[in-house]
């Protein structure tokens, strides 16, 4: 995906109208206020036992697990990659934790529930430097590498449970899934503290940093000498972490382990949320409040279809066409067009064509002759011009 | 400015007279620059005609221009006495114009065949004729002599050969007009005698062949005729059998005096020579880029590279930066022999190198330009020892000041500062680590008159406080003007080190035109 | 200049002197006249990956070796097959299809939907391939476009099927129209008591003619060229974007087929059907030898490697002793094997580039 430089001046501190970021929280405010005006008893929460009960609190229960691995997700996106295995790995820790547990002499005991757990995530973390290798030393695709473990790591999940569904009492780890702390759900409540933790960790450390930069500019960032192959690695660590954690979750909520359809496709529910966050797949800037508002857009759609009472067969072309509408508003060429019509005419750079290096400023023009209002206005609605085409061809 | 150029000798042979292409008046602006400006060109049939020109002349933008990349905002190009406007390369193509890049502009995956005829495959009933589309390809490699298997895969071939495939391609469109944007840059000698033999062939039926070359022996053994461009401008246009080297190296150098400052280059108390050198290369090289060369390196001086592009200048300076791996040679710093694979095995030598390419290699636009000053010192703590935010901040700030960055912002994007203000901030990220030897490679070229003073005038700054300086820089009078040792380059070799004191303009221009011949 | 001496020098010229060959030999001529995307060696391992496969079942089971048993691969895999033959265009241009998988579903549903709403079965199948070959125009467009990434843009397209099905039917509809029903069961018999259906025909047909339109038409040398190198396509004059955005349509039209054929096959719609059934034709294109980021490739490999997903699925079928899942763990080996494999011989492509 070529660059394409925020068409906006940064000085300026008002709303950035640009941002993705932005128009995620508008869509989701939009929402929440539909909710209002439709379902005035969406925000009602009530308490109950001492726990917090109602719509907001269940659609945050419910984002949590694909929230937690967005979370991974956004990183490993910022370095130009991608994991399409953290279903798999997910369906692994909770089937790794629930073996355990049934296999164990005292199944309910605290002390098994945490070698479950552990185990579980130290599998996860395993499986993540596999990953990292196949990425960052072997050199291949991000795509394809986790191809491969997306593809056998059901099979290994099954391996682990036997093909059976295996349901275990253990309150202990039970409570990871249906838990309450200070009145919140305890999924919710973990999520949040691995939020802080990566907050923390991407801001606190130069982690955040690095990865931009690594994602910005590989090739910048190793002639300052950033060690972009073990920051690689570790992001790939990270991602299966969240879903080693967010399978330990789904499986105690609902007290089985389902190795075939634990988090079947909530790798792609987290690539969204990512990308509905504003983070390009492109890699480089990254926005982790986006991904928070990407997976509550998500979840909440689904919570409102649901509470409107329209039919179920509905709610997945509803989420469908307005993740369209997302992902459209956020095509380069209609972001160009849009920020031209309110702010001007400005410079759009096209996808820059790879030029030769050794011939300095004459060889690297910002814009090529072509005026950019015409080659963005065509774009849309001429699709066969074959003018279009070549010149598209010929410029990227 | 087109007009001062004496436009009357005709082609050499016996072709017509009329010229080919005839492009007049040619502007193209880009955003804050005017990459040319009222630039004219005249091909005729059956000459080969040598475009040159520096780093910025214009060369590229007036290709793309002719072979319909690049839309000109102003002039008009005639071709065959029709005036044209091309869109899209396809139009151009159409026009018989072919153009051969020098990154080779073909499909690797494909065969030769495949590539040759690619987009005008010869078809029997709707459906490509394999059979004939193979004949027509041998046909064209056997016009051009070319003893190659039509049938085998591109990529597999050296580039030298794949280049001579992409001629057949432009002769298989039957072009009228063939340009080679330098074609040679990659080449060893007995390919560029292959090439060469190609090109003459095809100059002698007829076609007009525009070239692109910074080797100037290669310009004067190929070409009839030479168009020089400088800063965007059209210089001269001449016959290159009446055009001497000098000449030619001083128009495109361009002998404008500068309007920066005198620098007091004698306020800097140089280092007694006979001391180790803070770098010592020996025999350093790597295949198909620089010839082994010893270079020394004295603390508290600027060593200057001077040489036209592609003289290897460049790429002795990656090799001591680790940016690429050298082939043979050894390096010692401070007397050690150190091994110097990667970028960071530099670094911790106390090695800086900022990039010629600074868009591909140095900006990390995503970046504030605080992450981006702070970047290489945070790459060297490793990433979890933060630098604390109020030592960042105070170092970001001074930098800025001192480099009078603009705007003094450090929360900017990168990406939305000037060029020379880029350059600062990348200077900064290097000087926050304190380097003991630091490499320039072109820090001014590209940037306007005041940052490129500014930046003069850290470099001898620096030096001063005992900093030792590589500098490489297109324009000699500036590496003259700052450096107080000159290497001489000269396709990828050296060819003399002088001492900056007593060394004149008029001398460099001489080696790198004649090479050590003088001596 | 050693331009002679770059040539490995083999047979020059095949045509040209014809002596006696053996079958082997012709079928390697063959290969390497056909090879646009030279691989022609991948495409051989995966070959003879499919022969040691087969022949170490037949070894193991006795039954194994049955003829009908290597015809019923076809037989079970036909819509795979066609959806393999769309993904090999898509990922030749160094794209992805992520949508063909729920455009099967869609196909069944609307094919179930109104074949039970009485209309006339053409008509039906005539609609089917007109929605899927438009959606995949829709995706095309935003691809080259708005460009938009093809994993995001086939992501939403996938989202976007599934959706239409369940709009139309969530239960499960089971397809009772005379023609389909006829065409389902109603088989070839081939000598030797074995027997294939009019679906595997059809895939074979739609093989065939992804075969002709790769190495004999322009648009198929620009599927290529586009793959090599898009930059050096649109230097060269080709019209890269419209045949960007055929290869999403011809992927659609292949998507809504193998839809159809699937229908053929289970004689049902339902909302569920083929979940996943992306992954095994973009698993079958890697492992028939075709490099993802585009460029090389060839549709016998993809047709070879949906042979070698199916022989996988056979052998632990027919061993009682080995559980369903070992398939996946299979094929993730395999595919894990292949990329390896193929990093290492572009690694060394690359550094002669």
């Amino acid at each position: 995906m070529p660059e394409t430089p925020s068409p906006t001046p940064t000085r300026r501190r008002r709303v950035d109208l640009s941002s993705p970021v932005v128009w995620a929280a508008a869509a989701l405010l939009a929402l929440l206020l539909f909710n209002a005006v439709v379902n005035p008893g969406f925000f009602g929460l009530r308490i109950q036992d001492g726990h917090l009960f109602g719509s907001p609190v269940d659609v945050l229960k419910n984002s949590a697990p694909t929230l937690l691995i967005a979370v991974g997700m956004t990183l490993v996106i910022a370095t130009r990659g991608i994991d399409l295995s953290v279903g798999a790995v997910l369906a692994i820790s909770g089937s790794v934790a629930f073996t355990i547990i049934e296999g164990s002499s005292d199944p309910t005991s605290t002390g098994t529930a945490v070698v479950a757990i552990l185990t579980a995530l130290a599998v996860g973390l395993l499986l993540g430097a596999w990953n990292g290798f196949l990425v960052s030393v072997i050199g291949i695709q991000p795509i394809i590498a986790t191809l491969v473990l997306m593809t056998a790591g059901r099979g290994l999940a099954m391996l682990v449970t036997d093909g059976q569904i295996i349901t275990a009492e253990s309150p202990a780890f039970n409570w990871l899934g249906g838990g309450f702390v200070l009145g919140l759900p305890a999924q919710v409540v973990l999520t949040l503290a691995v939020l802080l933790l990566v907050a923390a960790l991407t801001r606190r450390t130069a982690l955040g940093t690095l990865i931009e930069a690594v994602g910005t500019n590989p090739e910048a960032a190793r002639l300052a000498g950033v060690r972009s192959r073990s920051i690689t690695w570790t992001v790939y660590v990270f991602v299966a972490f969240t879903a080693a954690v967010a399978g330990l979750m789904t499986t105690a909520n609902v007290s089985a382990a389902d190795a075939n359809r634990a988090g079947l496709f909530i790798e792609l529910d987290a690539i969204l949320a990512v990308v509905i966050g504003g983070t390009s797949l492109a890699g480089g800037r990254y926005s982790l409040t986006g991904t928070v508002i990407g997976a509550l857009i998500l979840q909440t759609l689904t919570t409102t279809v649901l509470t409107m009472g329209v039919p179920d067969e509905y709610i997945r072309l509803f989420k469908a066409v307005v993740i369209i509408a997302v992902f459209l508003l956020q095509a380069p060429r209609i972001r160009a067009a849009l920020s031209r019509r309110r702010g001007g005419p400005r410079a759009v750079t096209s996808p820059a064509v790879p030029v030769p290096p050794v011939d300095g400023a004459d060889a690297r023009p910002l814009t090529p002759a072509v005026p950019a209002p015409a080659r963005a206005a065509d774009g849309p609605s001429s699709t066969s011009d074959s003018s279009v085409d070549s010149d598209q061809g010929a410029l990227r | 400015m087109t007009t001062a150029v004496p436009l009357t000798a005709p082609a050499p042979g016996s072709g017509p007279t009329a010229p080919v292409v005839e492009m007049s008046g040619i502007t193209i602006e880009f955003p804050g620059v005017r990459a040319l400006d009222g630039v004219g060109l005249r091909l005729f049939p059956g000459e080969v005609h040598a475009l040159m020109g520096e780093n910025g002349a214009g060369k590229s933008t007036l290709i793309k221009a002719l072979t319909g990349v690049y839309r000109y905002d102003a002039g008009t190009v005639t071709v065959a006495g029709q005036e044209q406007l091309f869109g899209v390369p396809a139009d151009a193509q159409a026009a018989g114009i072919s153009t051969v890049y020098q990154e080779v502009n073909l499909c690797p995956n494909l065969t030769v065949t495949e590539n040759i005829v690619l987009g005008r495959e010869p078809r029997k009933r709707g459906s490509i004729d394999a059979r004939a589309s193979r004949a027509r390809a041998r046909r064209v490699l056997a016009e051009l002599h070319l003893d190659l298997d039509p049938g085998s895969i591109l990529g597999r071939h050296p580039i030298a050969v794949q280049q001579l495939v992409a001629i057949a391609r432009a002769v298989d469109t039957d072009c009228k007009v063939l340009v080679l944007d330098e074609p040679t840059s990659s080449l060893d000698a007995g390919e560029v005698a292959e090439l060469f033999r190609v090109v003459r062939e095809l100059r002698d039926r007829g076609v007009a062949i525009l070239f692109v070359s910074h080797f100037l022996d290669q310009v004067y053994e190929i070409s009839d005729r030479m168009t020089v461009l400088r800063n965007g401008r059209l210089v001269a246009e001449h016959r290159t059998a009446d055009l001497p080297r000098l000449q030619l190296v001083q128009e495109m150098i361009g002998r404008e005096l500068s309007t920066l400052e005198h620098l007091d280059r004698a306020a800097a108390q140089p280092a007694p020579t006979d001391a180790v050198p803070r770098l010592s290369a020996r025999g350093l090289g790597r295949t198909g880029a620089i010839s082994p060369t010893d270079l020394d390196v004295h603390a508290g001086r600027v060593t200057g590279l001077a040489g036209l592009l592609g003289s290897g200048r460049t790429e002795l300076t990656r090799l001591l930066f680790g940016a690429d791996r050298a082939s043979t040679g050894t390096v010692e710093v401070d007397g050690k022999p150190v091994r110097l694979r990667t970028p960071r095995a530099a670094i911790a030598q106390g090695i800086a190198f900022c990039s010629e390419d600074r868009k591909g290699e140095g900006v990390v636009g995503d970046l504030t330009v605080r992450d981006n000053v702070l970047l290489a010192l945070q790459a060297r703590r490793g990433w979890v020892r933060r630098i604390p935010k109020k030592t960042g901040d105070e170092l970001v700030a001074k930098y800025i000041a001192a480099l009078d960055v603009r705007p003094a912002d450090p929360n900017a994007l990168l990406r939305n500062l000037s060029g020379g203000n880029q350059q600062k901030v990348l200077l900064a990220r290097w000087l926050l680590t304190e380097p003991r030897l630091l490499l320039l490679d072109e820090p001014t070229r590209g940037i306007d008159i005041g940052a490129k003073a500014q930046i003069q005038a850290l470099v001898s700054q620096l030096a001063a406080e005992g900093m030792s300086v590589v500098f490489v820089s297109a324009e000699l009078e500036e590496v003259l003007r700052i450096s107080d040792r000159i290497t001489v380059l000269r396709d990828r070799r050296t060819v003399a080190d002088l001492d900056g004191r007593d060394t004149t303009l008029d001398d460099v221009v001489d080696l790198i035109a004649r090479g050590g011949d003088r001596a | 200049m050693t331009v002679s001496d770059t040539r490995p020098a083999p047979a020059p010229a095949p045509e040209d002197t014809a002596p006696r060959r053996t079958a082997a030999q012709s079928a390697y001529a063959w290969l390497r006249r056909t090879d646009t995307g030279s691989s022609t060696f991948s495409v051989l391992v995966t070959a003879v990956l499919l022969v040691v496969l087969f022949g170490a079942g037949s070894a193991r089971y006795e039954n194994f070796g049955y003829p009908q048993v290597a015809l019923n691969l076809l037989v079970d895999n036909a819509h795979l097959i066609v959806l393999a033959v769309g993904m090999t265009f898509v990922i030749l241009t160094g794209g992805i299809d992520l949508s063909s998988g729920a455009v099967v579903a869609l196909s069944t549903v609307v094919t179930a939907s109104l074949l039970e709403a009485g209309w006339p079965a053409p008509v039906v199948i005539v609609l089917v391939l007109a929605i899927g070959s438009s959606l995949g125009w829709a995706m095309g467009a935003a691809v080259h476009h708005l460009q938009l990434q093809p994993f995001i843009v086939t992501l939403a397209g996938m989202f976007l099927a599934r959706g239409l099905c369940f709009v139309i039917s969530e239960p499960s509809i089971p397809i009772r129209d005379e023609l389909f029903t006829g065409l389902a069961q109603n088989v070839i018999e081939l000598p030797g008591n074995t027997y294939l259906t009019y679906g595997v025909v059809i895939a074979l047909v739609v093989v065939a003619v992804a075969v002709y339109v790769l190495h004999r038409t322009r648009f198929g040398r620009t599927v290529y060229a586009i793959g090599g190198s898009e930059q050096s396509a649109g230097l060269m004059g080709l019209a890269v974007g419209r045949t960007k955005v055929g290869v999403y349509v011809i992927s659609g039209f292949c998507s809504a087929l193998g839809g159809l054929l699937f229908s053929l096959y289970i004689l049902s719609g339902w909302s569920l059907h083929a979940i996943g059934l992306e992954l095994d034709a973009i698993a079958a294109v890697v492992i028939g030898g075709t490099l993802l980021t585009g460029g090389r490739g060839l549709v016998v490999g993809s047709l070879l490697g949906v042979l070698v997903l199916g022989t996988i699925q056979s052998l632990i079928s027919f061993d009682g002793g080995l559980s369903s899942w070992w398939t996946k763990i299979t094929i993730g080996v395999l595919l894990l094997v292949f990329v390896v494999v193929q990093r290492v011989t572009t690694r060394r492509d690359r550094s002669v580039t």
